[in-house]
């Protein structure tokens, strides 16, 4: 259902994006980067008051004529965003949530590995098969 | 065949190979066996290895002869260098490297031993960690300089031995030796048996450079464990293991990795062959494991934590990514730190990677942790929750049905009525043999309930309710057809819930069940029903809905009683013209809901109630009914609509039905087949219900209350369920038509009174006038 999926690190470096094999791959990279401006507007939003009851799910980021980018920022401030299709119209609220609590684990997941470096571009091969599954329904 | 030219250094090493595969000595090779194994070695694609055989002609013949053997081997060494697949090209690719076959999975197994040890040290001088050389004289250890004489002295000297020996031996041969051979046959007696002219050494060792700078990167990436672990593995004879191995197995044991294989006993290893499974964890495998473990967690159920595990697979020298991908498979429970079994089973992988076996994409099931207990977390702890959690989402795929929320609306009355009149309802579903579904439906009904507030119903007026009957009514039969098949897969037990559980076990198969481990939802969930429709005066406000439940809810209490069999199915009907008054009264309450059904449906629950020997309650309710009963006028026509419609049910109900107020008289007649009926009039009700959600929730409810004494009884006898079964899908079919026809009375009374209304105001504009 994604179209593309990446981890930004805290300090605005992608440390996993993946998209769907398409032509303009650019584009979606291009994408996400300027997403991260909304998120970190979305994050200063809250406030400090609010940090420890910020939601983790940040919505609708921002939407394009073809598509839909959602945000998601962890409490270590690891983002992820995700871009999906507009013309997806079944895609709810709540799959989207779950989309992102389930990518949520796979880094979780990746982060136990002790083998895993923060910082390290992921390249777990679990997550890439997560992610897959969440991309794949796209065709 | 054509006629195969070889080159001294191929016939050799053919010759030593077909002695190696030839093992009764009889010039011919079996298919099978040895020579299997050799070509799978030798590390090519399955239909290349078909192709080679078919074109030596061994399938033809049956077995390899000498000659094909020859064929095909050469056919593997122009495979593996990448020419074209032919038989004429035997003879024409020249200068064609020997074919290279890696060590087999025995030899695999031996080798991570072997491997290890063969770490640096085995590059440099072995003679002095080599292990009291074999007969063979495999001192070669020394020369880490291809010396091929040596090696070939060795390997004659081994040859006598047979490949048997080879294990026996511990010896190491010399470390080049090693690494050439490292991807000689798997039988490693080739390799002994290799005798070859020198010059077949050193193309083979050139052809092989790569594989043995590999080796010796292998040698490099034995784990150097600080502790001395692996160096007095060293000291072990290596024998055991590497022999029986391969190549490296005959050469040097000595280091480090030997003393580990030694401690796994790789010959027998070797010799057990696994064969079949190249992740199995031989025994000494395993104790080697187990004390490797040790050095780093004394206590054997305690965990690795993640950063000295990390230390310790880093001195295997694999790379950080492999690593990486082995800590991803092994550590199932995902908690950062490695149980024993988590930790050998990354060993052996660590140990597989090492000697060249690629890294599945997941866990294989002999490495699972094997402490998988899905009733109490063994020591493993949490990889039994793994395996078991892995199941049971199966089992409760989130997919509702889109029918399911409406059903839902009415079904948490039901529940909840049913709930608070049988706290026995968890029992039996506890009780019943598929605990988790039953489980899953205690959830879904504690969910449901909590989900869908009687609200929904209540506040649900006819002109609502109408097509939602409809469309509850439509799921509802579903449901009830679900859960009848439900209730005869498993001795299902709660009957009572039985309406709802069929929703809900509907909703449970297709939904999740959060946790199967969930203790039923407690009881009290009837209360908000019953405070919603607590009050009469709450009733008549909401309407039918909310009459209907308490009605219900006051009659589940008493129809927890057995209701021994299902065997009567005139008690719901006959109920149900009392409900019918009752309901008359509520409906008449509530302007907008048709009379006839609302009631109808009560007054079925009614007679359930009464069937359930609740008669009095039913009295106490048609009281409480009556109590509206002066305000119901239309409920005489209704009461007679049910009268037909009863009638067309079952003779009993109609009877019943005929007074409005006569819920008392029909008490008796409900009596005799109370628990039949009951099941039938849950359907019936639950029917009519539908159609009427307002009256729906009290049908539901009733039937709930039905079902928990039926339940038991059910649970207890497997025929009575059937039975049951059987006749509440005979219900079913007449609630259906009942169902059918109440529906089609109701639009004639939409169209008598759209007529009415129109009538009305056509009059009224003069009044008004």
């Amino acid at each position: 259902m994604a179209v593309c999926v990446a981890v930004i690190a805290k300090e605005n470096y992608p440390l996993y994006i993946r998209s769907v094999p398409t032509e303009s791959e650019l584009k979606f990279h291009y994408m996400v980067h300027t997403s991260l401006d909304v998120v970190d507007e979305k994050i200063s939003a809250m406030g400090k008051a609010l940090v420890d009851q910020r939601e983790l799910y940040l919505g609708l980021l921002y939407p394009t004529e073809d598509y839909k980018v959602y945000g998601y920022v962890t409490n270590s401030k690891v983002k992820f965003v995700m871009v999906v299709d507009s013309s997806n119209t079944a895609l709810r609220d709540n799959e989207i949530r779950s989309m992102f609590r389930k990518l949520h684990n796979s880094y979780t997941d990746v982060m136990c590995n002790p083998f895993y470096n923060p910082g390290d571009r992921i390249q777990s091969r679990a997550f890439d098969s997560m992610v897959t599954t969440m991309m794949i329904q796209v065709c | 065949m054509e006629g195969l030219t070889l080159s001294d250094a191929e016939q050799k090493y053919y010759s030593d190979l077909f002695s190696y595969c030839d093992i009764e000595s009889t010039k011919k090779v079996a298919a099978n066996g040895r020579v299997l194994e050799l070509f799978r070695a030798a590390q090519l694609p399955n239909d290349v290895v078909l192709q080679i055989m078919e074109l030596c002609g061994a399938t033809r013949l049956g077995y390899f002869g000498r000659s094909q053997f020859y064929i095909a081997l050469k056919l593997v060494a122009v495979a593996q260098s990448g020419f074209p697949l032919r038989v004429e090209s035997i003879n024409t690719v020249k200068d064609l490297p020997l074919p290279r076959f890696v060590a087999s999975k025995n030899e695999q197994e031996s080798r991570p031993a072997t491997s290890y040890s063969s770490d640096s040290e085995n590059q440099g001088s072995y003679s002095g960690v080599i292990p009291p050389p074999p007969g063979r004289g495999q001192v070669k250890k020394g020369s880490v300089s291809h010396d091929t004489v040596q090696a070939r002295t060795s390997t004659d000297q081994q040859e006598p031995a047979s490949p048997v020996v080879s294990p026996q031996q511990s010896p190491p041969t010399s470390p080049h030796t090693w690494r050439k051979h490292s991807r000689h046959p798997s039988g490693g007696n080739s390799e002994r048996s290799h005798a070859g002219p020198g010059p077949f050494w050193s193309p083979f060792g050139e052809a092989q450079s790569g594989s043995s700078a590999g080796d010796a990167v292998w040698s490099g990436h034995s784990p150097p464990p600080p502790q001395e672990n692996w160096v007095s593995f060293a000291d072990t004879p290596p024998t055991s293991t590497l022999l029986t191995m391969h190549p490296a197995s005959v050469q040097d044991q000595t280091t480090v990795r030997t003393v580990a294989s030694a401690t796994t006993a790789n010959e027998i290893r070797r010799q057990s062959s696994s064969y079949d499974d190249p992740w199995k964890i031989t025994d000494e495998q395993r104790q080697y494991y187990v004390n490797q473990f040790k050095t780093i967690q004394p206590d054997l159920n305690g965990f690795i934590p993640g950063s000295s595990a990390k230390e310790f697979f880093t001195k295997s020298k694999l790379p950080i990514l492999e690593l990486s991908h082995i800590w991803e498979l092994s550590d199932f429970d995902k908690d950062g730190a490695l149980t024993l079994d988590e930790f050998c089973a990354a060993f052996h992988l660590v140990v597989a990677r090492k000697n060249g076996y690629d890294l599945p994409e997941k866990l294989p099931e002999s490495l699972m942790p094997k402490l998988i207990d899905l009733e109490d977390s063994a020591d493993v702890g949490d990889q039994p929750g793994e395996v078991g959690y892995s199941g049971s989402p199966a089992e409760a795929p989130p997919s509702k049905s889109p029918s399911m929320p409406s059903l839902n609306q009415t079904w948490p009355e039901l529940n909840q009525s049913s709930e608070d009149t049988a706290i026995v309802h968890p029992v039996p579903i506890r009780m019943t043999p598929s605990k988790i579904h039953m489980q899953e439906m205690e959830l879904k009904r504690t969910g449901s309930d909590h989900t869908n507030p009687t609200s929904p119903l209540l506040v649900k007026t006819s002109d609502l309710s109408e097509e939602n009957k409809i469309n509850s009514s439509v799921k509802f039969a579903s449901a009830n057809t679900v859960a009848d098949g439900y209730s005869s897969s498993d001795s299902f037990t709660s009957d009572p819930e039985q309406i709802g559980n069929n929703v809900t076990r509907q909703r449970s198969h297709s939904g999740t069940s959060p946790d199967h481990t969930a203790p039923p939802p407690p009881p009290p969930r009837p209360q908000p029903s019953h405070s919603r429709s607590s009050s009469l005066d709450m009733n008549r406000t909401f309407s039918v809905t909310t009459g209907q439940q308490q009605a219900g809810v006051v009659a589940h209490p008493p129809a927890v009683p057995p209701r021994p069999q299902p065997s009567q199915t005139s008690g719901p009907i006959v109920h149900r013209p009392v409900d019918a008054d009752g309901l008359m009264t509520h409906t008449s309450t509530s302007p907008q809901q048709i009379p006839e059904q609302p009631n109808f449906a009560d007054f079925s629950q009614f007679e359930v109630f009464a069937a359930s020997n609740v008669n009095e309650e039913q009295d106490d309710e048609a009281e409480k009914h009556s109590e509206v009963l002066p305000v119901e006028k239309p409920s005489d026509p209704a009461s007679s609509l049910r009268v037909a419609k009863t009638d067309s049910k079952i003779e009993e109900k109609t009877a019943a039905s005929t007074p409005a107020n006569v819920s008392k008289g029909t008490t008796p007649l409900a009596p005799p087949p109370k628990p039949v009926r009951r099941r039938l009039k849950s359907e019936d009700e639950l029917r009519p219900d539908v159609d009427e959600h307002t009256q729906k929730t009290g049908v539901l409810a009733a039937v709930l209350a039905s079902q928990p004494s039926i339940p038991r009884s059910v649970g207890k006898d497997k025929k009575a369920i059937q039975a049951s079964i059987r006749r509440n899908k005979e219900t079913n079919t007449v609630l259906a038509r009942l169902n059918s026809e109440l529906q089609q009375q109701l639009k004639d009374v939409l169209e008598e009174r759209i007529s009415l209304e129109v009538q009305l105001e056509q009059l009224r504009p003069f009044s008004h006038l």
